[in-house]
């Protein structure tokens, strides 16, 4: 029985001199949607990637899945998915053949895999255009794409890094749909962003500042707390403070 | 071990897919298999020659001939006046001057002794050095004709003479295109498996799709190894159509040594040239970077793999570059055993250098992937 | 003017940032020097020879003394067997092996003749021949030495003279061809990589919605490249000089002209190349693949152009590295001026005007 998916208790990362993220500490559950706000700079990024095993730590400790992030950092991307800022499929493949090539990478068996990227296929309404070069398609489904691969292996956790940026509000309130959908099957989510209408869909938000969490609530409690009307205004006071430029 | 192949499909699909790329893999070594050798000549033949005479006498004329007739001259210009032949050497047109002094038969006949004159371009010092010896001879041979006519010798010849008969072994016909092709297949496949898998690497680094395999459970060796069998492959592809299509067909060179032999040498060495590429590509975040460092490296190892100039010849210190380098041992080797059939026994050294290199390079390279920091 | 400054300074900053292309740009030119004018030698020099003497006379060790004192040989005396001698030219052991028939001197000195038996290892014919030829000419003065000292009637006596280049130094041929083939592919290879970059990345559209003209977008960052590509001249001029004992025995002021020439027609290549590719991948490899070789090959300073085929020869033109390496030899080694390399650089110059016009035309259609 394991509690949290995600445990973080006072992780650290330092490059040389300088503190990325400070002793940040939270606990996220099975198939919550969980925020992870902060200016650019407050170093939501390099958390992120401590997570997903990118990084070692410094110190502190953390577990994924129940697995360390030390340690066991390869048991950890099996069960994990990842979207990047970058868009990460290969353009020069076509839809279908990202969708097997990744599938094929996490061990996915054959027949489960075919099965698997024909419902993703309808589920996307992409069956057209499954055997066009990902590279001509659309930003938002370029998106859509990547966040269906990046769960196509059911994973526990998956990590969103700025999943819409750059896409129409329509687009956005789509691929939130997916991630509604995701949660619903027990997968938790992971998700930073700089949308404060995205934050107001999460479960629970937490907010960074200079590398350390300086709020953590509900949208709703934070919104109490900081008495603010929206969490814009919320985002606003705590983010005026930070020291740091964004880069 | 399915891991690997879905890598593999990608990559394959992805090479074949991309039109610009492909036949510069392809086209671009075999046209130049096809073209260089024929104009990597080396031998010394065609040199332009201008006679400045001076004594228009039976003499002067009798050695213009016997120059022209030797194979290894053209007469470019036939004159008195030794400020043109000077022009044409400065014009490149002429490689010698020679010049025939005034009086010159009358001298040598009643003084016993004349001089001749010869100028060469030097700037070229093989060509000159060699130019000048054979000029040296033909004037030597002329001399001994005079002598002839002039004493009456006797009919046995007093002189001793050691008589040098040479033979050429390997490349009798003392084909030059045999010591080419070889050499040039080698470097054009070094080239392109150096360069296709640094650049890969760093393609996928410089894009961002790395970090989404990273955080993937590939393992370090199955990425390493889906990026390299690819490389290998082709390697091998482009070596065969070289080896049997452009060098059998054209050039008439059928190896003399085991074909088991030649490519079991080049799948180590693929091997070693490509962990090569990787190692580079670990240390490069950008394209540019990663052709810049190969080049670099490419270039040495070029100059230095003695497929232009002879290792033998060079410092001792040069020497040992020479040997730090892959590319030495494979185009040694091929030219070993295409031209020479050397075996096995002849090449454990290439074998166990070639061996060494992989071994490092890949584990080098592989030790510095990393798929965290 | 003043933003063609700013944007010149933006890719200065992008060159000498990227330590690791830095070591091509200006490790390179030196590292070839150095290479050709120390380690590689067209000359032949301690080849590796075997010498059979089955007669262990005067004569052999006389002659055999005299091989090892040129520095051409390094001799090692074993009688092999043909089995043997045949393994050791396939290790590659060897290159030459001289054989010695038993009674070498005494048939010298009483049937007046005897006979000298040399093998070559001819997978390298030209090395071959040589090493043939050395053996001959030393066995040649061994004989006239063995004649004594008589002086013979109606002499020829060749008065040789090497002109420019007394010690046959490869230097003198090799150092402008360095010149030709590191100018040419620094600038070539440089500038197309960097303008297909920015493509890739995007940024190119960037800097052309700006309100500065695309043609000083692209010629901002040619200049860099040109700068470069004038201290790495400056750099192999000093290096031959004063590491190589090379003069510059014509006009500096010529010689930096024509090289500047040089270098502008191989930045209007890489543009070109730029222009009609879509990928740094392609750009490279079309730069290098189709690049490297032929300079080398075609420029003349490696291989003779009159050897080569006819249409090759004919091909061998169109190489802009062709002419340069025929005007630097002109002017820095015979010392000759303007008036004997006009024609050079006249057809260098349409060279570059033809390159930079079908560039320029393929650049605005690709806006348009």
């Amino acid at each position: 029985m394991i509690p949290y998916v995600i445990k973080a208790d006072k992780l650290t990362k330092q490059f040389g001199d300088f503190v990325a993220t400070n002793q940040i500490s939270f606990e996220v559950s099975k198939g919550e949607i969980f925020g992870f706000l902060g200016a650019n700079g407050a170093g939501k990024t390099t958390a992120m990637r401590m997570l997903c095993g990118l990084l070692t730590p410094t110190s502190g400790a953390a577990t994924v899945a129940g697995f360390d992030v030390y340690k066991q950092t390869e048991q950890i991307k099996r069960n994990i998915g990842y979207m990047s800022q970058k868009f990460s499929l290969y353009e020069d493949l076509t839809v279908l053949e990202n969708i097997r090539f990744y599938g094929g990478i996490y061990g996915l068996p054959a027949r489960e895999l075919k099965a698997e990227s024909e419902s993703l296929l309808e589920k996307l309404g992409l069956q057209e255009q499954s055997k066009k070069l990902v590279g001509s398609l659309p930003l938002g489904w370029k998106q859509k794409l990547s966040f269906s691969v990046a769960i196509l292996h059911r994973p526990q956790v998956v990590f969103l890094d700025e999943p819409t940026g750059g896409v129409d509000p329509v687009v956005r309130r789509q691929f939130w749909d997916l991630i509604y959908d995701a949660a619903e099957n027990g997968i938790t989510i992971f998700v930073t962003t700089h949308y404060m209408d995205e934050a107001e869909y999460c479960n629970r938000v937490s907010i960074m500042v200079d590398g350390c969490i300086e709020a953590l609530d509900t949208p709703g409690g934070l919104k109490t707390q900081f008495k603010a009307a929206t969490m814009d205004e919320v985002f606003y006071q705590l983010a005026r403070g930070a020291k740091r430029q964004a880069d | 071990m399915r891991t690997i192949l879905f890598l593999l499909q990608k990559e394959f699909r992805q090479i074949f897919r991309n039109r610009s790329i492909l036949p510069i893999i392809f086209v671009m070594p075999l046209m130049q298999l096809i073209v260089l050798p024929l104009a990597a000549d080396y031998e010394v033949k065609n040199i332009n020659l201008a006679v400045v005479d001076h004594d228009h006498s039976p003499y002067s004329a009798q050695l213009c001939a016997k120059i022209s007739g030797s194979g290894y001259f053209r007469l470019v210009n036939y004159g008195s006046d030794f400020k043109t032949a000077f022009e044409l050497i400065e014009t490149d047109k002429a490689d010698l001057v020679l010049e025939i002094p005034a009086g010159f038969e009358r001298t040598v006949v009643r003084e016993n002794e004349d001089k001749v004159f010869i100028a060469v371009n030097a700037i070229n010092g093989v060509k000159a050095g060699l130019g000048g010896s054979y000029l040296n001879r033909i004037l030597n041979d002329f001399n001994q004709d005079i002598r002839l006519k002039w004493m009456q010798l006797p009919r046995y010849n007093p002189m001793p003479v050691v008589e040098v008969t040479s033979s050429v072994w390997f490349n009798p016909h003392m084909n030059y295109n045999f010591f080419m092709v070889p050499g040039i297949l080698a470097i054009l496949v070094t080239m392109m498996g150096s360069y296709m898998t640094a650049l890969n690497i760093v393609k996928e680094k410089e894009i961002g799709t790395i970090e989404q395999l990273n955080v993937t459970p590939i393992r370090k060796h199955h990425f390493v190894l889906g990026k390299l069998i690819p490389f290998w492959v082709l390697g091998m592809f482009v070596f065969s159509v070289g080896l049997f299509i452009i060098a059998r067909l054209i050039y008439g060179i059928v190896p003399l040594g085991g074909i088991a032999l030649l490519y079991g040498f080049l799948a180590v060495y693929l091997l070693a040239i490509l962990g090569l590429g990787l190692l580079i590509s670990t240390y490069c975040d950008t394209q540019q970077q990663a052709m810049s460092v190969t080049f670099f490296f490419m270039m040495i190892f070029m100059l230095m793999s003695g497929l232009f100039t002879s290792i033998d010849s060079m410092p001792i210190w040069a020497k040992g570059i020479a040997y730090l380098s892959p590319v030495t041992y494979f185009i040694e080797v091929v030219r070993m055993i295409v031209l020479k059939g050397s075996t096995f026994t002849d090449l454990k050294i290439h074998f166990a250098a070639i061996a060494s290199f992989a071994v490092v390079l890949n584990t080098w390279a592989i030790l510095n992937y990393k798929k965290r920091s | 003017m003043k933003q063609f400054i700013i944007f010149i300074r933006k890719e200065f900053k992008h060159v000498f940032r990227d330590r690791k292309t830095l070591l091509m740009l200006f490790g390179l030119p030196i590292v070839q020097i150095v290479l050709f004018g120390f380690a590689l030698t067209n000359e032949i020099n301690n080849s590796k020879m075997v010498v059979l003497d089955y007669a262990r006379d005067k004569g052999s060790q006389e002659l055999i003394a005299k091989l090892e004192s040129s520095r051409y040989f390094e001799i090692e005396k074993n009688l092999l067997s043909d089995k043997q001698l045949e393994a050791a030219f396939r290790e590659g052991k060897i290159k030459t092996a001289v054989i010695f028939p038993p009674n070498f001197y005494h048939d010298l000195m009483h049937t007046n003749k005897t006979q000298l038996q040399v093998i070559a290892d001819g997978t390298d014919p030209n090395t071959a021949t040589t090493l043939v030829n050395y053996i001959q000419t030393i066995t040649a003065q061994y004989q006239q030495q063995v004649m004594g000292q008589t002086k013979l009637p109606y002499r020829i006596v060749p008065e040789l003279r090497m002109l420019y280049n007394p010690e046959l130094k490869g230097a003198y041929n090799y150092v402008p061809g360095v010149m030709a083939l590191v100018l040419m592919l620094v600038c070539v290879m440089m500038t197309s990589i960097s303008i297909v970059r920015e493509k890739e990345l995007g940024t190119m559209e960037i800097l052309l919605v700006s309100p500065f003209k695309p043609l000083l977008v692209i010629l901002s960052k040619a200049v860099p490249y040109l700068i470069v590509s004038l201290v790495n001249l400056a750099v192999i001029l000093l290096l031959s000089v004063f590491a190589l004992g090379l003069p510059v025995n014509g006009s500096v002021v010529l010689l930096v002209s024509v090289s500047t020439l040089y270098i502008i027609t191989a930045l209007s290549m890489g543009l070109l190349i730029s222009t009609t590719t879509a990928s740094q991948q392609t750009a490279m490899l079309l730069s290098l693949m189709g690049m490297l070789l032929p300079t080398m090959l075609f420029a003349g300073f490696m291989f003779p152009i009159e050897n080569m085929p006819l249409p090759l020869q004919v091909i061998s033109n169109i190489v802009p590295a062709k002419w340069y390496y025929i005007i630097v030899k002109r002017v820095m080694i015979k010392g000759l001026g303007f008036a004997s390399v006009w024609k050079e650089v006249t057809i260098l110059f349409v060279m570059t005007m033809l390159l930079l016009g079908i560039s320029l035309k393929k650049f605005k259609i690709r806006l348009a």
